[in-house]
């Protein structure tokens, strides 16, 4: 078999997994009929006040942004290390261009703080 | 002793081939068995290293830990399992009930998915892929979704709360996580697991790399939510965070993915730092264990050794520390490598 196709197989035996194990807990478990005190979102005992799935003040909105930027660089960044040895000083070069690039971006997010959290 | 397993997996093959059954039909149950191993491996692995997590904290905080059932409490682990799987499933009112079920299913289904690459030994993994490492990778970093899903699904102020602060704190570490691999493909000039392993045959990649041993070790412990980096379910204040709401066999899940994840994490820094199989005198798979467990013993030591860190201090910590030092680090090794091929070494 090809690697990619042994992947598959393990995906596929590896979905049956959990699935295996909930129907063992289910044939293991007690199954009393929930009051409706017990189905409420645990909040230390205190009744929930308002909703939970509200606009929640997303702190790292701007670190995602910044860590999505970083992330396409490391897709780049991979093919060239594994290559490194043999492109030569070219390579080099061309990766401190690129690193340099990278060392700006993180410099202009960290002066105008997006690098804090509130 | 050393290719006893191959031996084995071979000897199935070619016996199933006599028997008459065709050569894909023989590969596809050596790869079911190898999964069922794995799969058996990890269960009964996690229950080793919950007592073993319980006992090293025992012994770090002057305790005894379990001691209760059976030689130094070793069969503690099996009742909680027990305990565990006979649980009412408790599905919240107001939860998203779909997210809800499906975020342990994905969890697990990552963390074992991790194990297709890995190589337990030489020529020992179940995939020899060409892009094995950036395979790891990716999948690894797919559990930060199903964190977010159980938060979110769960309808709870705690568990979104933990959920937010898991995502901004993954988030953050993978990229030293990713940077710090960097070093190591350079040296090795492959992504190939198993050719990263036979790069070591010299100089284990540690002495080469320590700096980005440390960064790898630091962020791996932040992508693994563990202490002490574990404020998204720290439990005095988020009582779990985004597992509040789970009972029985779907928490019971996320628990073996956590720990399924911290093998996953000390077999790679073993194969990529510590020389994989590579070691005298003992088989390699033997070695690989060996290494591997004394990872995680220095995980749990840190785990219980260091105080929570603030969400500020941590996420700044990221940014301002380790992603700079990883980027040097790259730089530094490339500037190595030219230097050693300049002087014609």
């Amino acid at each position: 078999m090809s690697e990619h196709a042994t992947i598959g197989v393990f995906l596929i035996l590896t979905l049956v997994f959990p699935i295996a194990a909930m129907i063992a807990a289910w044939l293991f478990r007690a199954k009393p009929e929930p009051s409706e005190e017990k189905l409420l979102p645990y909040e230390c005992g205190v009744d929930t006040q308002g909703p939970s799935q509200m606009r929640f003040k997303i702190n790292y909105f701007i670190y995602a942004l910044v860590f999505l930027a970083f992330d396409v660089e490391t897709i780049f960044l991979y093919p060239w290390a594994a290559k490194f040895q043999s492109l030569g000083l070219f390579a080099f070069v061309e990766m401190i261009i690129f690193i340099a690039i990278l060392v700006v971006g993180l410099w202009y997010a960290w002066k105008e703080g997006a690098l804090k959290w509130y | 002793m050393e290719t006893i397993f191959i031996n084995i997996e071979e000897f199935l093959t070619s016996w199933m081939v006599g028997m008459g059954l065709a050569q894909p039909w023989a590969d596809l149950i050596i790869t079911i068995l190898q999964w069922t191993i794995i799969v058996l491996i990890i269960t009964v692995n996690t229950i080793v290293l919950v007592w073993m997590e319980r006992k090293v904290s025992g012994f770090i905080q002057e305790r005894i830990g379990p001691n209760r059932l059976g030689p130094f409490g070793a069969f503690q682990t099996i009742a909680d399992t027990l305990k565990l799987l006979t649980k009412e499933d408790i599905v919240p009112a107001r939860a998203d009930k779909l997210i809800f079920k499906t975020a342990p299913m994905f969890f697990i289904i990552v963390s074992v998915m991790l194990y297709a690459v890995l190589p337990l030994g030489n020529n020992m993994a179940v995939v020899d892929l060409n892009v094995g490492l950036f395979y790891f990778i990716s999948l690894a970093s797919l559990s930060t979704i199903c964190l977010l899903m159980a938060g979110w699904g769960s309808n709870n102020k705690w568990s979104l709360l933990g959920a937010m602060r898991s995502v901004a704190q993954m988030i953050s570490y993978e990229i030293p996580l990713v940077f710090s691999l960097l070093g190591v493909v350079m040296i090795a000039g492959s992504l190939n697991l198993t050719d990263i392993v036979t790069a070591q045959n010299r100089v284990w990649f540690i002495i080469l790399q320590p700096v980005a041993f440390i960064i790898y070790f630091i962020a791996a412990t932040a992508e693994l939510n563990r202490g002490p980096f574990d404020m998204p379910e720290a439990e005095q204040e988020l009582t779990a965070g985004a597992y509040t709401e789970y009972t029985g066999m779907r928490w019971a899940l996320f628990f073996l993915a956590e720990y399924t994840n911290l093998v996953a994490v000390s077999v790679l820094a073993a194969t990529l730092f510590l020389g994989g199989g590579h070691g005298p005198w003992l088989p390699s798979w033997l070695w690989i264990i060996i290494k591997t467990y004394l990872i995680m013993l220095v995980f749990m030591w840190t785990k219980w050794t260091f105080p929570r860190i603030r969400m500020d201090h941590l996420l700044s910590f990221s940014w301002k520390v380790l992603i700079p030092v990883s980027l040097a680090n790259i730089l530094v090794t490339g500037a190595g490598i030219e230097l050693f091929r300049w002087m014609g070494w």
